[in-house]
């Protein structure tokens, strides 16, 4: 089932200046990166559910994203501010207590030390245990130096907030995840193990492609096209790193409802106090 | 004009407290019968808009202090345990960041009107003064807050501001590691500046104290600037000005919910959701919107140590207007000629913070920006050093009005005496 159609909004005028001028700021960014620059493209104009005063996650898109994330990022991203239970709670992918044990359950994290005091088996492992729900998600590396060394160097940023912490937000993400296969101008020097994406700064990044078409097999039919992985599994990061937003909007409309009625009590007084003073 | 007390002590709780301890007389003389001019307008509400701004960051950050942990290491989970985890937190946390963009715009606000309207000239110096100063505290205020969350913004600001120490000559760099407690910003600095981040806010509630306290000895201006003659030009603060106050404050309070719920992260750098890295500099560094007018004075010296003396200076010119405006009249609503160099002033600060949120590099249609903020920095200081004193002594004036009441209530009022 598929909660957000991907095909194209039908064309708005405002959409179409956008995009227009997007264009032609690429335009422009590419005769300047002719001439040696390298500034990231602006972002692709995709447009989300969570977006506007009355955006909601897209719980479809939350689920797939979620399943993205974890086929597919968790491999080298951490996400170390989600814990399982936040994947059962409202405003985010909502799924049942049971799903949400049964996905901890999947996930092998550290165990606690045993009744000996032992963190490790006798061959020295450490012992593991699978994850509950009050589990955060374990990240897929030790430490830095392991992230950098199975990554030529490079390291994998945490995605908890992600989205958050790059200007352009979930545009942003969404462009360089599809951005990959966009061919390098003529005399573009991509280093060895770095790839051509220009909407990174500096236009190489050391992330292989991450996406490919059916690269994960959508329980709920929907077609796995490297744009609708991308857009599910930022929706899942937007919703990582601001799990409160549908809280937050809610509460927002009634306290705005509320101000603007107490505006308008305090103008009544304030009118009559005023009456024969002016 | 604040006058004998009118307080009339009626219930025999009140009488007894009246003879030991007066505070009913205090409340009722000052924020109850104290006479205010009639013709406050809106510009003046925003006296009270900003003591709710600064009993809302208090409340909210005893709150967030409770949850927040100051340690390099912990300070940013902490802040994102706040948001995700504690009861509201998102709200409470969101309030205070907002809440400090919307004490700022108040305060600037709140000044633009004293200097319209001639609030610094005598005798109201020091409540002009003490404004000042509340205005560096509250500065220092905003700039400790804006490190504690430990992005890296807050890491690079806080070196950035403190390497300005380091300029000054022979001293400079002891005085750095004396700020940092170290030999750069870590832990130490991160502890000193939380501590001080809570401590601040209670001396500017007492100066503010101070500012009020000096606010009734002469009263409040007005827009025309003339004194207050005969108790015709004035009505009791209460209802008259409580319920005028209250109104504006939650048209104000309605903007800033509209930031707290429906774009929190509007005045936030995205850098500052990336914990602090002492390896990685960001690209472009960049302070908080309502520092950037004076940070694009800095960055229009080329000389480190001057541009520093330019920005300090900046601030403490603002001490001397009382004494710089040479001009008979208060209001610029009588100045045809101080009004059109008052509004080029106000333009002049929305470029400087144009500008300081730029590259430093920054071109707008050919024209080098940091050259478009040597014009503006010149014309800021030129503004007070030379304009002040001048228009002062070569403007005709408007004719003011007789008084007050006549302006406001027209044949209605009697004669001043």
């Amino acid at each position: 089932m598929r909660l957000t159609p991907l095909s194209p909004v039908p064309p708005r005028v405002s959409r179409s200046l956008v995009l227009g001028i997007a264009a032609a700021l690429a335009l422009s960014t590419a005769a300047v990166a002719a001439e040696g620059s390298t500034k990231r493209h602006p972002p692709k104009a995709e447009e989300f559910s969570f977006e506007g005063p009355f955006g909601t996650y897209d719980r479809g898109a939350l689920q797939r994203g979620f399943q993205v994330y974890k086929e597919v990022c968790a491999a080298c991203h951490s996400l170390n501010l989600v814990a399982f239970r936040n994947l059962t709670q409202p405003g985010g992918p909502e799924f049942t207590e049971a799903q949400g044990r049964a996905l901890a359950a999947a996930v092998k994290v550290h165990a606690e030390p045993n009744d000996m005091g032992e963190t490790t088996d006798d061959k020295g492992e450490p012992l593991m245990r699978p994850a509950v729900l009050s589990d955060h998600f374990p990240a897929p590396y030790a430490n830095e130096n392991a992230a950098r060394a199975s990554n030529s160097g490079a390291l994998p940023p945490d995605l908890s907030l992600i989205v958050k912490a790059r200007m352009g937000g979930p545009q942003y993400l969404y462009s360089l995840l599809t951005g990959f296969h966009e061919k390098a101008p003529a005399g573009f020097k991509v280093a060895d193990g770095k790839y051509y994406n220009p909407y990174f700064d500096g236009w190489t990044i050391g992330m292989p492609p991450p996406l490919a078409n059916n690269g994960v097999t959508y329980s709920d039919g929907t077609k796995a096209t490297i744009e609708q992985q991308a857009h599910d599994v930022t929706t899942f990061l937007a919703w990582a790193a601001e799990p409160k937003m549908e809280d937050r909007k809610r509460m927002g409309f009634g306290v705005i409802i509320f101000l603007v009625a107490f505006a308008g009590v305090l103008f009544a007084a304030y009118r009559k106090v005023w009456k024969d003073a002016h | 004009m604040s006058g004998p007390s009118t307080y009339n002590p009626t219930s025999g709780i009140e009488k007894w407290l009246d003879q030991r301890l007066p505070l009913p007389r205090l409340m009722h003389d000052t924020m109850s019968s104290f006479p205010t001019p009639r013709n406050l307008n809106i510009w003046y509400t925003f006296g009270g808009i900003l003591t709710f701004c600064l009993g809302v960051q208090i409340v909210t950050g005893i709150v967030l202090a409770m949850h927040y942990v100051a340690s390099a290491d912990l300070a940013f989970n902490s802040v994102e345990a706040i948001m995700r985890d504690v009861n509201y937190g998102w709200l409470i946390r969101y309030v205070h960041a907002n809440g400090a963009s919307m004490f700022f715009l108040a305060v600037y606000i709140h000044m633009f009107r004293g200097l319209y309207y001639g609030s610094y000239k005598a005798p109201r110096e020091l409540i002009w003064i003490i404004g000042v100063l509340i205005y560096l505290l509250m500065m220092m205020t905003a700039f400790f807050g804006y490190v504690l969350p430990w992005g890296q913004m807050s890491f690079w600001g806080a070196t950035v501001i403190t390497n300005l120490f380091s300029s000054i000559p022979v001293v400079g760099h002891d005085i750095a590691i004396w700020l940092w407690g170290d030999f750069a910003v870590g832990e130490a600095t991160l502890n000193r500046f939380f501590s001080l981040h809570y401590l601040l806010p209670f001396i500017i509630a007492a100066v503010v104290g101070l500012h009020i306290w000096a606010l009734h000895v002469p009263g409040n201006n007005n827009p025309l600037g003339i004194d207050v003659k005969s108790p015709q030009d004035t009505v009791p603060f209460h209802p008259y000005y409580t319920v005028k106050d209250a109104f504006y404050l939650i048209l104000f309070v309605i903007l800033f919910a509209g930031f707290v719920f429906f774009s929190p992260d509007f005045f936030g750098n995205p850098d500052n959701y990336i914990p602090a890295n002492p390896l990685v500099t960001p690209p472009d560094i960049v302070p908080e919107w309502y520092l950037l007018p004076f940070y694009a004075m800095l960055r229009s010296v080329p000389q480190k140590l001057l541009g520093v003396i330019v920005m300090g200076a900046a601030i403490v010119t603002l001490v001397f207007i009382p004494w710089l405006d040479t001009s008979r009249v208060r209001s610029c609503r009588f100045r045809p000629l101080m009004k059109q160099f008052f509004w080029a002033f106000v333009v002049v600060c929305v470029v400087l913070g144009y500008c300081g949120h730029q590259a430093v590099d920054a071109e707008v249609a050919g024209v080098p920006l940091v050259w478009v903020a040597r014009i503006a920095t010149l014309y800021y200081f030129a503004y007070f050093w030379l304009i002040m004193p001048i228009v002062g002594l070569i403007e005709t004036p408007k004719k003011l009005p007789a008084s007050i009441a006549q302006s406001v209530l027209g044949d209605k009022a009697a004669p001043a005496e």
